[in-house]
């Protein structure tokens, strides 16, 4: 397996405090803007956007987790047993614009549970998608609104985004299988 | 972390890790019996049959509901209103319904062992509701996870069963399983409802009332189970009810902010005084909410446990 590193700390770094900037555009000025993360890469993502639009001054951000394992397609296929990270998001959904927040958009199909998932918490106004890594081979139409970088892959390699929060470190890697 | 087994049949088999799993993965359910909306995807398409032998409310409903939230078709069969009556073999009845491609199989029956015998006779996941004298698993983990609600912190903490140990399914259950998450159990009753045999369960037995309530953490009063006991084991209820029931005044015996549970249904007056059950102190409400939390951990655990392969990691 061969392993080579595509984006350092510091230019994930730079990549989230571009994201913020899109996010912020692309919202109307009353709106707030409303963060949910999909556990786990995502929801710690989710933290440091949150964390980058407070430290701009932006008073309005509402952070929110989503645990979608309940949601998965996949999930007579994992081959062990999946723990429960839970869902926390202590505000309401309804009529607000949401802005799910995952690592690397693949396939598309977590994308479509936490939509799922999210709709059976109330009805928002509004779902976007923001992906630190876009690495293609969507297996449904869905299409992340943020991108950090896209990354072109083919389907034997992996794609790792390492962070802080749980691999000690941040980096992404893309790995080839043999 | 994992439960790789086929049927939940007991906690006397579990280890310390399964049952962490079950109430971890319980405690995140609670979340889902909050909200407008009290129902996820995850067994979709799935077929849960309660086959209750002896008659249950509580247990059948929670199961039922618990069924239903996690989107499993849910189907009871009673007893009394079947081919059991006509004279079918328990073992025909079972692979009747296993015919009928069923998931999982809830089953209650009023004879110990029953249930574990049910299970080594199907393919199907079997969970038990309660078996005679023996096992309640699923009440013992409600138990469980009501105590760590409260408390926090299962190790170390003083817990005391009291009332008909004999002829209680529960008490076993939480005699097999808390002692192994580091919790003291100790328990008292009428001689004539304590086993005879209870050294292998290794807890303390009181001698009386005070005994067991001084400085408990929880409180686990259980009723007099009349329907299992062969002849009258107590003079009256009037007697138990003055030196094994919980009042006010023996409750102020045990630490300030000790817990109250009764598995129900309760005879208020008897084992437990309106005025304990009714109390800020009293958890007996909190364990029937987080019944279906545990029923439904238990059958997601078991509803997709039918693995089939590899898991791609990187899937988003």
């Amino acid at each position: 397996m061969t392993q080579k590193e595509i984006m350092n700390e510091e230019e994930i770094s730079r990549t989230l405090t571009r994201m913020v900037s899109q996010i912020i555009e692309s919202i109307k000025e009353n709106d707030g803007i409303c963060l949910v993360g999909i556990r786990r890469g995502g929801a710690y993502l989710a933290s440091r956007l949150a964390q980058i639009l407070k430290t701009a001054g932006r008073k309005d951000v509402l952070l929110g987790f989503l645990d979608i394992t309940l949601y998965r397609d996949d999930l007579t296929t994992i081959h062990d047993y999946p723990v429960l990270h839970g869902t926390e998001i202590d505000f309401d959904v309804c009529g607000r614009h949401i802005i799910l927040v995952d690592d690397v958009v693949f396939t598309g199909r977590t994308t479509r549970a936490a939509m799922d998932a999210l709709i059976d918490l109330g009805r928002p106004k509004k779902i976007s998608l923001a992906a630190l890594i876009d690495r293609g081979h969507r297996e449904l139409p869905i299409q992340p609104d943020f991108v950090g970088k896209v990354v072109p892959t083919s389907l034997n390699e992996i794609i790792e985004v390492r962070l802080k929060e749980q691999a000690g470190n941040d980096c992404v890697l893309i790995q080839k299988t043999a | 972390m994992a439960y790789k087994r086929k049927d939940l049949l007991g906690m006397k088999d579990l280890t310390k890790e399964e049952i962490l799993y079950l109430l971890d993965t319980a405690q995140k359910f609670t979340e889902i019996n909050e909200r407008d909306v009290k129902k996820v995807p995850t067994l979709k398409g799935k077929t849960v049959i309660n086959l209750f032998f002896e008659p249950s409310t509580r247990t059948r409903t929670s199961f039922e509901i618990a069924g239903k939230r996690l989107s499993a078709d849910t189907i009871n069969f009673t007893a009394s209103a079947s081919s059991t009556t006509k004279g079918e073999t328990l073992l025909d009845t079972v692979h009747n319904m296993e015919a009928m491609r069923p998931d999982i199989f809830v089953v209650r029956h009023q004879f110990s062992g029953s249930v574990k015998y049910i299970a080594e006779n199907t393919d199907v996941h079997v969970v038990n509701a309660g078996d005679g004298l023996n096992e309640h698993p699923t009440q013992a983990l409600l138990d469980m996870l009501t105590i760590r609600q409260a408390k926090g912190d299962l190790n170390g903490l003083e817990v005391a069963i009291i009332g008909d140990i004999t002829h209680s399914r529960v008490a076993r259950s939480d005699i097999w399983a808390m002692p192994r998450l580091g919790i003291n159990l100790r328990l008292f009753g009428p001689s004539t409802m304590i086993p005879k045999h209870h050294e292998v369960f290794g807890c303390r037995v009181c001698k009386n009332m005070q005994e067991a309530v001084e400085g408990a953490d929880v409180i686990i009063m259980l009723r007099i189970q009349r329907e299992r006991q062969g002849k009258l084991l107590v003079p009256s209820t009037k007697e138990y009810a003055k030196f094994f029931g919980l009042t006010k005044d023996k409750l102020a015996l045990a630490k300030k902010d000790a817990l109250v549970m009764h598995p129900g249904p309760i005879n208020r007056g008897v084992e437990l005084m309106s005025n304990v059950a009714d109390s800020d102190q009293s958890g007996v409400l909190k364990q029937v909410s987080n019944g279906v939390a545990v029923r439904m951990a238990a059958l997601y655990i078991l509803g997709i446990g039918s693995n089939k392969g590899g898991y791609d990691e990187n899937a988003s």
